[in-house]
């Protein structure tokens, strides 16, 4: 059972440490859940990330910042990649990394962009494509230690095929709501027609501004940019809007 | 159209402000020197595709801090911010 409060690094320097991938699991066309074992992890947050890095053996190294998927778990540590085409860290993370393989990771960082279960305010989680990851371990936390803190979820996706978390989130929790928004291509009899989010979704699947939520956006830059321009635009406290762009 | 911003939040330079100042630094606040704004440095426009990375206001675009690491030295320039305020655990 998950831990309900994570023990942070005490005076422990942040440091690079071997991971081996136990196990990999298709999230969706593009994306791979990596499950990897981590000894002396000393835990995480939900929102948190880590640090990749891949040396060659010609010594070139190179390194990327990954969110972690998963509620804290021992000394498991999920990461969900979605392969970039023209990536030169992602396909080798979710093409060629096999289990047993290892890897340098680095983390967990960032105490900003959290949930953290004693949080009681509503909650709205605004996503798109792979800016899901962190804010599903905000949900796989929130499942693990029982909240009952309200979630609502807006999720942007190019098309139902490249969705994360299909199953689980079909599954659903109580008290979490989630709205799905198509930008390029939505199912037959979708009621909205394929496009950007904007007011009427973000007013319609998240909190008004006077329940005072904490938003958590996450996604590309453009997405973030344009989601939380929506919410301040609606009136929610650019405080409470916490943002997280990916490259 | 639009171009597409090609930074990042504060936040994806944690690792690499974390293994230099030894704590997290995405809560620490700063005051940006140019135009006095206040903010988090995970609220900062961090730009890591350059050699280094490079923190920006979000405010004003002026650069707030520049991090290099050569083969044996990092190299720090924080003259972009009057202070940086760190919060202490008890």
């Amino acid at each position: 059972m998950a831990r309900a409060t994570v023990p942070r690094r005490l005076g422990e320097r942040l440091r690079w440490r071997t991971a081996r991938l136990t196990r990999r699991e298709d999230e969706s066309s593009l994306a791979r859940t990596l499950v990897l074992d981590v000894p002396g992890w000393p835990g995480h947050e939900a929102g948190q990330h880590v640090d990749v890095r891949l040396t060659a053996e010609d010594g070139y190294s190179t390194q990327r910042s990954y969110s972690v998927a998963s509620a804290p778990d021992g000394e498991t540590v999920e990461l969900t990649v979605q392969r970039t085409d023209d990536g030169e860290v992602s396909p080798y993370l979710t093409d060629e990394l096999t289990v047993g393989d290892l890897v340098e990771l680095r983390g967990p960082v960032g105490g900003w962009f959290v949930w953290r279960p004693e949080q009681k305010e509503p909650v709205f989680l605004l996503a798109g494509g792979s800016g899901l990851v962190p804010l599903m371990a905000m949900i796989r936390m929130r499942r693990a230690v029982g909240s009952r803190t309200p979630f609502r979820l807006i999720y942007s996706a190019r098309s139902p095929e490249t969705r994360l978390f299909t199953s689980e989130l079909r599954r659903g929790d109580p008290g979490l709501d989630t709205t799905y928004v198509y930008t390029r291509s939505a199912p037959p009899q979708w009621p909205r027609p394929a496009g950007r989010i904007d007011a009427s979704v973000v007013s319609g699947g998240g909190w008004p501004p006077d329940f005072e939520p904490t938003c958590y956006v996450c996604g590309s830059t453009a997405f973030v940019e344009t989601a939380a321009g929506l919410l301040v635009a609606l009136g929610h406290h650019p405080g409470r809007v916490r943002t997280e762009r990916f490259g | 159209m639009t171009p597409t911003p090609d930074f990042l939040d504060g936040n994806a330079a944690a690792g690499d402000l974390e293994s230099l100042f030894g704590t997290d630094m995405t809560m620490a606040s700063g005051q940006c020197h140019g135009c006095g704004r206040q903010m988090m440095l995970a609220e900062t426009h961090a730009y890591l595709g350059g050699p280094g990375t490079v923190l920006r206001c979000p405010g004003c675009d002026g650069v707030l801090l520049r991090m290099v690491r050569s083969a044996h030295d990092m190299w720090l320039d924080a003259s972009g911010l009057d202070h940086l305020r760190l919060p202490v655990s008890a």
